[in-house]
């Protein structure tokens, strides 16, 4: 794909965070997209491209009123939402639509409208992973914990550092639901959930959803807001069982999407000025750290321990405070698109200064898939 | 009422192969007639060469712990926290989830890399599950 020829011209999140007990799923993506529609000055007759994840196309675009001439329901996670601005920047490209409209939204903590999630008996989740006690995200997404750990000597107390390091982010973003300062030893103590991980390393449960609107570069100057440019994407899969990942040390498919962004992107790691990794869980930095080429996993601990992605170190990340103390609806690759976004506006609550280079890495189910979108304000 | 029971696994044409071997006593796995690698979860065909021609074989049962966790909570439905998921290194080169038994459920029990060999436990008249316990000398 080629650099800059796509922007953001639209991106708002749901009015509510947090606990939203008086809408339903469906509605939560409405609320979302209305206000990014209003954000980009459109009407919804105006918006030809749709895509959305879990909820179905055809489930949103009738809701809104849409009739659309391009569509994309790729649902392949939390990061589903990367690849729609890879399918949307290429659509537009290609002439297929002009303008898309990418809503998320899940009542993750209310449980209204919200679609059941089962793993058949005869699929092979249900044969070869769920007979033996998964429950959830956090009895599977850790489970390449230990031998990551392991392999490169990383220690309990750099992993807890993550969530440290995220919690100060939140305490200056008024929309966080955790702004609380916590301590290593804090995280350390609180509830364990799947051993090695503590309730402070694990993602919150809320209600929420984002949108964002695309069109061509070209046209993009004529919007109210600023745009934000598409400068590299990259996507992968790998598989839906965590437990026949290639290797614990690694993510195959971290390792296939981020560089393929950065190649696109035509940047190096030192013109990164504002990084975002979505974190479910608090192993899932030190991942990307390593799988996106910007250290030798063995650093990565140390590398956040030692305070380089806190505010004022020398790589921001996660600067709205992450699913670890943001919001994290299900599905959270969204709002990591947001705060990217935000950053290149520069209108975050924790601003970078001067920032004009975004990396936003996401992850789907439990290492299955990954998405990386790399934003600049500089065309 | 009866106690909740752990998920059932419903065998499918394409992996009925591997839960007859664990009624019989057997860890079956699939090795390519053409290019000898192997591989799980079983399906009729190598996923490195793309060859229909693949054997079934009996694994040694034996493999090493790589990684795990101790889910406390919440607990999947027949089973007590904490409780340790595993998944096992078997020799041959595939990985399976499975769970350690004979052991006590905590990090100072469960080393990395210990040698583990199958033990088969029987959930009813058609499923028996491939689980793993410490090696024996």
């Amino acid at each position: 794909m080629r650099r800059n020829q796509v922007a953001v011209v639209g991106a708002a999140e749901t009015t509510e965070l947090g606990v939203i007990p008086n809408m339903s799923q469906i509605q939560l993506h409405a609320d979302a997209a209305l206000n990014a529609i209003a954000d980009a000055g459109l009407k919804l007759s105006d918006i030809d491209g749709i895509a959305t994840a879990v909820e179905t196309p055809q489930q949103i675009a009738h809701y809104l009123g849409i009739t659309p001439t391009w569509v994309d329901g790729t649902s392949v996670g939390g990061c589903s939402f990367m690849l729609h601005v890879r399918h949307a920047a290429a659509a537009i490209e290609a002439g297929l639509c002009k303008t898309v409209l990418i809503t998320h939204a899940e009542s993750g903590k209310s449980m209204i409208g919200k679609l059941p999630r089962s793993t058949p008996a005869d699929s092979l989740n249900g044969q070869f992973e769920a007979p033996f006690g998964v429950y959830g995200p956090p009895s599977m997404f850790p489970i390449p914990v230990l031998r990551y750990m392991k392999t490169y000597g990383i220690t309990h107390e750099q992993i807890a550092m993550v969530a440290v390091a995220q919690r100060e982010w939140a305490a200056k973003n008024p929309r966080a639901m955790m702004k609380d300062p916590i301590t290593v030893a804090d995280v350390l103590n609180s509830r364990m959930i799947a051993y090695p991980f503590r309730l402070l390393q694990c993602c919150l449960v809320t209600d929420g959803g984002g949108a964002l609107i695309l069109t061509s570069a070209d046209r993009a100057k004529d919007f109210p807001k600023k745009p934000v440019y598409i400068l590299g994407t990259g996507e992968s899969v790998e598989t839906p069982m965590v437990s026949q990942m290639e290797t614990f040390n690694s993510s195959r498919a971290f390792k296939v999407a981020g560089p393929t962004a950065f190649k696109e992107a035509g940047i190096t790691h030192k013109d990164v000025d504002h990084l975002m990794i979505y974190d479910a869980f608090a192993h899932l930095p030190l991942f990307g750290l390593g799988d996106l080429g910007f250290m030798p996993h063995e650093e990565t601990g140390k590398f956040i321990a030692d305070g380089n992605t806190r505010p004022g170190g020398k790589l921001p990340l996660n600067t709205n405070g992450g699913g670890l103390s943001y919001m994290h609806s299900g599905m959270y690759g969204m709002y990591a698109l947001q705060e990217s976004v935000r950053q290149m506006r520069g209108i975050a609550p924790a601003q970078v200064k001067d920032a004009k280079i975004s990396v936003c890495h996401g992850v789907g189910g439990m290492f299955a898939a990954s998405g990386t979108i790399i934003f600049t304000n500089e065309k | 009422m009866a106690e909740p029971a752990r998920a059932r696994p419903k065998p499918t044409p394409e992996t009925q192969h591997f839960w007859d071997g664990t009624q019989a006593g057997e860890l079956r796995l699939q090795r390519c007639d053409a290019c000898a690698n192997v591989y799980f979860p079983p399906r009729p065909f190598c996923p490195s060469c793309a060859s229909r021609k693949v054997s079934v074989f009996k694994a040694s049962g034996k493999g090493k712990l790589y990684s795990y966790v101790i889910n406390h909570r919440p607990a999947a439905p027949g089973f007590t926290p904490p409780y340790a998921i595993a998944v096992v290194e078997l020799d041959e080169g595939p990985r399976m989830m499975s769970n350690i038994i004979d052991c006590p459920q905590t990090p100072e029990a469960l080393e990395l890399d210990m040698k583990l060999e199958v033990a088969f436990e029987k959930l009813d008249d058609k499923i028996t599950l491939p689980l793993f316990r410490p090696a024996k000398g």
